[in-house]
């Protein structure tokens, strides 16, 4: 990186380290902090999406709909979540091939599970194995996305459906009295309201959500779990310009660091938020805001 | 073979006694179900004995985090925070590698890098830092009323915390102290796929369910099995817990009794 870093055994203390943590490993450990970052920024809204179909369809008078949407939100309780984790990125990979199997060789006649295989006509791979490596991180990283979406939108369907039961119900009958179709009360009255209610929850489920991204370790992405365990291994001068003994433990040490800051940042941002979206609501806090102006 | 023979042969697996060798090929329903089943025994092991350790250590940090001399506070304050603060699974790591670099320094340490100590130690600060801001939050909601009564009866001190302000406070913090036992069991999972080994493939029920759902590239029998394993676990836990709540709250008329909420369980 500097140009002082042509001989890196000639070099020590803080010189040495400034050339050690800018090696070209070091710079894809600092990339791996982009790929949580980007995760998270796919999966919370995506999460929330699907909390808010699964809410809604819980909440749904046609029956079938709302136990879906109930079945929905208990299917994640219970079963602990790494479980889920590591069933769903097999699961949806097979059941991505098998569609495509389906789909593009009708005519093969083998069957798909042969013991302990797993086989799909060639055409059916995904991605294809003549894809380049870009396109096979690109394709994990996004069944590792769905996967977190899936189990964090359960999650978040929870935390929202509670949220829709709390508004006050004479908000919705003083709706319905003014001549507003179910439809009409539920997007206008319903949901504008419900948000307050349902911050405390979305705000722990986003700590949650930061706490659970070292899992993407588990489903195969190099992050940053990944990285720290590999560049933090003890090195010997044979394989590397920066030889260290083992050094796991720091690089484990400022993966927690990050943590803490992150989550500390979270909560304060999320103070901020729950004062904003306060003003003008039915409770304390929103009567307090409301003592304070006048 | 028989599935009899197959539980004789692997029901102690995950403890290292029977068949050594895991089976390889021809996976029967009955060779995972009691090898999940006997991973099992590994959650079970760490679940309890850190929540009964953590237990205690929690009312100690929630009294401090209580305290008014900043000397007590702020290190509980400090603990409870970085536990909770950071995910879990770095924490196995970072506490693995830090056991690995100490036992360099003491053989004292050694035992610490086995899982069976290692782990159960990251647990128990965990499941003590999280526990603690449960009972802090119900030691500040002991009624008024509560705390001036034993005022009024002459209770002062040490006695006036251990009748009166310990037990209601219990009494408040033990629908939510229920879910996080739920959530340490599961948890434990985690154990063997961080830093920490299994020796000769003793592992837990994850470990044995991700074994199968590798070697038969079929996930959909063995985590299903898992699943049902730990569904039973939990309605055990609400069942110890919901006795035990029973017995806090049985002055109470039988119809105020506050009765136990199973709440989603979310990763730390």
């Amino acid at each position: 990186m500097f140009s002082y870093c042509t001989d890196p055994a000639a070099l020590s203390g803080l010189t040495w380290l400034s050339c050690y943590l800018t090696t070209g490993k070091h710079m894809a450990l600092y990339w791996s902090f982009g790929t949580v970052l980007t995760l998270l920024a796919i999966t919370a809204p995506t999460a929330l999406a699907l909390g808010f179909a699964g809410a809604s369809a819980a909440r749904s008078r046609i029956r079938p709909l709302s136990w879906l949407g109930k079945f929905y939100i208990a299917i994640v309780r219970g079963v602990p979540d790494i479980a889920f984790f590591l069933f769903f990125v097999i699961a949806l990979d097979q059941g991505i091939e098998y569609l495509r199997h389906k789909v593009k060789c009708p005519d093969w006649s083998e069957p798909i599970r042969q013991g302990n295989d797993f086989v799909v006509c060639s055409a059916a791979k995904m991605p294809l194995s003549t894809a380049s490596q870009w396109q096979h991180d690109v394709y994990g990283f996004a069944l590792a996305v769905v996967t977190f979406a899936i189990v964090f939108g359960a999650f978040a369907a929870n935390v929202l459906f509670g949220a829709m039961r709390a508004v006050p119900h004479a908000q919705i009958e003083t709706a319905e009295a003014y001549g507003m179709s179910p439809r009409q009360a539920y997007w206008r009255v319903l949901v504008p309201q419900m948000w307050i209610y349902a911050l405390p929850g979305l705000g722990n489920l986003w700590m949650v959500l930061i706490k659970a991204t070292p899992l993407l370790f588990l489903l195969g992405i190099s992050d940053i779990v990944y990285w720290a365990r590999e560049l933090g291994g003890a090195k010997t001068a044979r394989f590397t310009d920066y030889p260290h003994p083992d050094w796991r433990m720091w690089y484990f040490l400022a993966l927690l660091v990050f943590y803490l800051g992150f989550t500390k940042l979270s909560e304060m941002v999320l103070e901020r938020l729950t004062r904003r979206l306060s003003h003008g609501q039915a409770t304390a806090g929103g009567e307090a805001l409301r003592k304070a102006a006048t | 073979m028989s599935c009899w023979q197959t539980i004789q042969d692997y029901g102690l697996r995950a403890l290292g006694h029977g068949e050594r060798l895991l089976p390889r090929s021809d996976f029967t329903l009955c060779q995972q179900f009691t090898l999940i089943g006997s991973g099992l025994m590994w959650n079970i092991y760490f679940g309890v004995l850190a929540l009964l350790a953590g237990f205690i250590l929690a009312n100690a940090l929630a009294v401090a985090k209580g305290a008014n001399h900043p000397l007590l506070r702020k290190p509980a304050e400090w603990f409870i925070f970085i536990f909770r603060g950071s995910p879990l699974f770095i924490q196995f790591f970072f506490g693995y590698f830090l056991f690995l670099s100490l036992k360099g320094v003491s053989p004292v340490f050694t035992p610490f890098t086995s899982a069976a100590l290692g782990a159960l130690v990251v647990l128990f600060f965990n499941t003590a830092a999280y526990s603690a801001e449960i009972f802090y939050g119900a030691l500040r909601s002991v009624p008024k009323g509560d705390i001036e009564a034993a005022d009024a009866y002459g209770f002062s001190g040490w006695t006036r915390f251990r009748r009166i302000v310990w037990p209601t406070a219990m009494r408040l913090a033990w629908p939510a102290y229920t879910n996080e036992a739920i959530f340490l069991f599961h948890a434990t999972v985690l154990v063997f796929f961080s830093g920490f080994p299994a020796w000769q493939q003793k592992g837990d029920a994850l470990y044995y369910a991700s074994y199968f759902a590798d070697k038969t590239f079929n996930p959909f029998i063995p985590y299903p099995i898992l699943a049902g394993y730990f569904i039973l676990l939990t309605l055990l836990i609400i069942g110890v817990f919901g006795l035990i709540n029973r017995h806090l709250n049985r002055h109470l008329p039988q119809d105020s009794r506050p009765r136990l909420r199973f709440r989603p369980n979310l990763i730390r």
